[in-house]
């Protein structure tokens, strides 16, 4: 493994960032949209530039300035780090193609804000992927906690001001009350807070304090809304949706359940985590979640709250996966970041295009609405294909990794839990897609002939449904980085 | 041998004196004068520090003559970067709030201007020098054009400022009875003298009660809760210009004080191992944190709540230096550095929505983010680093205070600190929710008309800016800060 200092990790983080004056002072709607792009492929670029020597096993180091004696701010890009900021760089350029049939389909207001601050939260999230260390790593998570805030709000009602409330309390509350001192102790143990690939913990902790600081971080971290800090997600879908779905499908929520794992492996280290059990108890956490999850989306008619509460489960599948501790394990947790972000946000952007184009935001109204907007039902259909982990879809993939992951570590337990969600998930999204186009349509909206929600809207979620069905035929790169960031933090 | 720390006193009170009498002649002389005499100084600080890196620790003999008879300066690790962001800070402030003070003041700015710059020559007087009866004069100087500075302001600004003028004279006098008692027991003032000869008496209850009385004299001045009654009537009700500069700089400079009495005229073996008050002074550090977020919380107004937070701050700090081990002193000295920054930032901002609205109530501040967007950007920095978010500074001193509060086992600290983050996310983004929901209660679909953009002066925003700009620059580098300055000084 050869270290490559380059400054790419640095320009990849600022390439949105850099914009965002020129999104502020642009003169026109085209012309803001036209370098938002620019940005985009900049940015999904120099990532791309990075990919055939870290798939080679090698990684990108960048240092800034030392901020802590013994601390510097620093990027370092591995398999891990790279499989998630190509999921995220990839989707924003997607994501803001939508935004542009979404909020001119909509006519939204404070639309330059809502770009720009999309645009802070990319960099961020880009950040957390290459962090070095768990300083980098928590500043990166502060500074997109806070970019999210204003596009949570974006509707400025008294409904957005209580789940913006709600999204502080719990996220930066978690970050602030619990993650800080537990990073504050880690160091004071340690001595160090750059990420080792198996860990720095490991013959400085007993098992209590290892313990507690595990659930310090797992809780802390709330953006991987682990129940019982979950309850913001669903409140944050009073966000615009190409919001909800960039960044509650898969930026914000997977920096979450990112920084979970990359504090699992590259501060505990697997064989200090399977040496206290830790990774059961883990495991048992995310099956809980998993579980109640599925049950109260199951129960949910609003169609952006059963997507969140499914987003919920989903997220723990990453951290079971992680928790496993197993290589086959990892891979599905890590894998599953990509697969279930082009699932989601396939259904992400669905509900989006039937709002613009139908009105509709309840699951209970959509009877019979396939004959009207068949693209973008038949898409919602595969994206609930990938997300259930039924094959055509990419989703398939990660569920068998994982499922080969609970047979590896023989706790059957778990891979109970994992069919039996799977079930679940089917209850609750395969009804949905069967309704809309075997149930009969209100008698006011039958003959309506095709009504599809604008091209910009469609194109998009056309492509990601697509994407999701590629990633099941061939799941290159991600599930080679995935695998070959298993190899790496369990050192086989 | 340069001459930078006389520069850096001197530069201030001869530009004082040549305003005063420049204001006969012309009165647009006396911003320019004000302006080199504060750049002068502030260059001279930047001398100092550069020296104390390459020589560490000098002393400047004024005029020559050797101390005990002669006044000398010391200069180290510790009070070098002090002096850089005192200076920086007031020289800031300065431009930043001219046209206020033109606008305020009318023919009377250039004794406001004198005032400044002598309130600005006491704090780096008593920053620099190595006399502790020096030290009271130029204290005596800065509080005294304090007090009148915060006297002028709104209705309520004089009433505020005889209660500051009261409680700070009995403050001071504290300061002096204590170093009285010193004197008669050591026949010293000089803190190098004074650090020789203390050990010898450190069983002794006058050289405790001295400690006692100079402790309680410097509380008072840095507004320590419960001793801080003076601080929030003198700083809301005063001129914008006035709180600009003391706000950030005066609280700051007695914790300054504090530790150099705490570690130059006496010692951490004297002060943590002779007597044990460190146990009290940390309950009372966090009582002051958590009491000052709280009222803080309870205010309607931009303006009060911010002179709360400065309050709290100051706890920050007092606990820092009293919990008693390295990574605290670390946290306490760079959470002085960066509180001025911060604190400018905060007031600065303050004045600039200010000059745009009748009162700072919360509920004036609708729809600021549209009308003053540049102002409202550096406050949101700021108040991301008052937060103690990275890689705005606040975080680094936080980190070391929580660290070294863990460290030294004491967790009720721990528990107010991060209860005060959590209070200052609140404070933040409620005000933040107001100044982002316009005037009309239109919030629907369809492009808002376009919004004029109404900002407060140049001078201002720009100053506002680079206070910003180094609450960023400080964070970045505040691993550079703590290695080659804090290090050193607590060696």
């Amino acid at each position: 493994m050869h270290e490559i200092v380059s400054i790419r990790p640095l320009l990849a983080v600022i390439a949105s960032l850099a914009v965002t004056p020129i999104l502020l002072s642009a003169r026109s709607p085209n012309v803001r949209e036209g370098w938002t792009f620019a940005a985009g492929a900049v940015k999904l670029g120099i990532v791309l530039s990075m990919l055939p020597a870290v798939l080679g096993g090698n990684v990108f180091c960048f240092a800034l300035t030392e901020v802590i004696p013994g601390i510097r701010l620093a990027f370092r890009v591995d398999a891990m780090g790279m499989l998630f900021a190509l999921v995220a760089s990839t989707l924003w350029i997607v994501t803001s193609a939508y935004s542009i049939g979404y909020m001119r389909g909509l006519d939204e207001h404070s639309q330059t804000r809502y770009f720009c601050f999309f645009a802070i939260a990319l960099s961020a999230t880009i950040g957390a992927a290459f962090a070095a260390n768990l300083v980098t790593l928590y500043m990166f998570y502060e500074i997109l906690s806070f970019a999210t805030y204003p596009l949570v709000t974006h509707h400025q009602d008294e409904e957005a001001k209580i789940s913006g409330r709600k999204y502080l309390f719990f996220i930066v509350g978690g970050s602030v009350v619990l993650v800080l001192p537990a990073m504050i102790i880690c160091h004071m143990k340690a001595g160090t807070l750059d990420f080792a690939p198996q860990g720095f913990l490991a013959g400085h902790v007993t098992q209590g304090l290892a313990t507690a600081l595990l659930l310090l971080f797992v809780f802390g971290l709330a953006k991987a809304a682990l129940m019982p800090m979950h309850s913001w997600l669903p409140a944050a879908m009073v966000a615009p949706t190409p919001v909800s779905a960039l960044l509650h499908a898969v930026a914000v929520v997977k920096v979450g359940a990112f920084s979970v794992a990359r504090v699992l492996t590259g501060v505990f280290g697997v064989d200090l985590l399977a040496q206290y059990g830790l990774g059961t108890l883990l495991a048992v956490l995310a099956s809980i979640t998993i579980l109640v999850a599925s049950f109260i989306a199951l129960s949910q008619d609003g169609l952006k709250r059963r997507l969140a509460f499914s987003t919920i489960g989903q997220l723990s599948y990453i951290l079971l996966g992680v928790a496993l501790l197993t290589p086959k394990g990892i891979t599905g947790g890590l894998v599953h970041i990509a697969m279930h972000a082009f699932g989601k946000i396939t259904l992400f952007f669905c509900a989006g295009a039937i709002f613009v184009a139908a009105g509709i935001k309840n699951i209970s109204e959509m009877k019979g609405l396939g004959r009207r907007m068949p693209i973008t039902m038949g898409a919602f259909f595969i994206g609930s294909l990938s997300v259930i982990g039924l094959p055509p879809g990419g989703g398939f993939i990660s569920k068998w990794f994982l499922a080969l992951g609970a047979l590896e570590s023989h706790e059957l337990a778990f891979l109970c839990v994992l069919l039996f969600s799977s079930f679940l998930n089917a209850a609750y999204f395969l009804p949905i897609a069967y309704n809309a186009f075997f149930a009969n349509p209100p008698d006011d909206a039958k003959d309506a002939g095709i009504q599809e929600a604008p091209p910009w809207c469609v194109a998009p979620l056309a492509f990601t449904a697509m994407a999701s069905v590629w990633l099941f035929f061939n799941p290159w790169p991600f599930l080679d980085l995935a695998r070959l960031a298993a190899a790496q933090v369990t050192g086989g | 041998m340069n001459q930078y720390p006389a520069f850096l006193i001197i530069a201030p009170l001869l530009a004082a004196c040549l305003i005063a009498s420049a204001a006969w002649l012309r009165r647009s002389l006396c911003f320019p004068i004000a302006v080199l005499g504060l750049g002068t100084s502030f260059l001279s600080s930047l001398g100092v520090a550069a020296r104390v890196l390459t020589d560490g620790h000098f002393q400047y003999r004024m005029g020559g003559w050797a101390p005990p008879l002669g006044i000398a300066l010391e200069v180290d690790y510790l009070n070098a970067p002090v002096l850089v962001a005192v200076s920086g800070a007031a020289l800031v402030s300065l431009i930043a709030t001219r046209q206020i003070i033109e606008r305020e003041q009318g023919p009377k700015a250039p004794v406001f201007y004198t005032l400044m710059l002598l309130a600005v020559t006491g704090m780096l007087g008593m920053t620099a020098t190595g006399d502790a009866f020096n030290l009271y004069v130029l204290l005596e100087i800065s509080s005294i054009t304090g007090y009148a500075l915060t006297a002028s302001g709104d209705r309520l600004a004089p009433l505020a400022s005889l209660r500051y003028l009261l409680l700070g004279t009995i403050g001071a006098s504290f300061y002096l009875l204590g170093v009285g008692l010193l004197y008669m027991m050591t026949g010293t003032l000089n803190m190098a003298d004074l650090s020789h000869l203390l050990p010898a008496l450190y069983g002794s209850d006058a050289i405790f009660a001295a400690f006692l009385l100079i402790l309680c004299g410097i509380w008072l001045k840095a507004a320590l809760f419960p001793l801080h009654a003076w601080l929030p009537g003198a700083y809301s009700h005063a001129s914008h210009a006035s709180a600009c500069l003391l706000a950030p700089l005066m609280t700051k400079v007695m914790i300054y004080v504090m530790l150099r009495v705490m570690f130059t005229v006496f010692t951490p073996a004297y002060v943590f191992e002779q007597i044990s008050l460190e146990g009290f002074v940390v309950t009372l550090a966090s009582v002051a944190v958590v009491a000052g977020s709280l009222m803080a919380l309870a205010q309607r107004n931009l303006r009060r709540m911010a002179v709360y937070i400065v309050v709290a701050e100051v706890g920050y700090m007092v606990g820092g230096a009293w919990l008693g081990n390295q990574t605290a002193w670390t946290g306490a000295i760079l959470h002085l550095l960066n509180d001025v920054l911060m604190t400018l930032c905060l007031f600065l901002a303050i004045a600039a929505l200010a000059g745009r609205m009748e009162t700072t109530d919360f509920k004036n501040l609708k729809g600021l983010f549209s009308t003053m967007p540049f102002s409202m950007g550096a406050l949101v920095l700021g108040a991301m680093s008052i937060i103690g978010v990275p890689p705005a500074c606040g975080f680094f001193s936080k980190w070391f205070l929580l660290k070294g509060a863990i460290e030294a086992g004491r967790f009720d600290f721990l528990a107010a600190l991060l209860f005060s983050s959590l209070i200052n996310v609140v404070l933040f983004f409620r005000l933040f929710e107001c100044a982002l929901y316009s005037g009309d209660d239109h919030h629907g679909p369809g492009e808002h008309g376009h919004i004029e953009i109404h900002e407060a002066p140049l001078s201002l925003v720009a100053s506002l800016w680079a206070a910003a700009a180094g609450i960023l620059a400080v964070g970045f580098y505040s691993g550079s800060i703590v290695n080659n300055f804090i290090k050193p000084a607590l060696m």
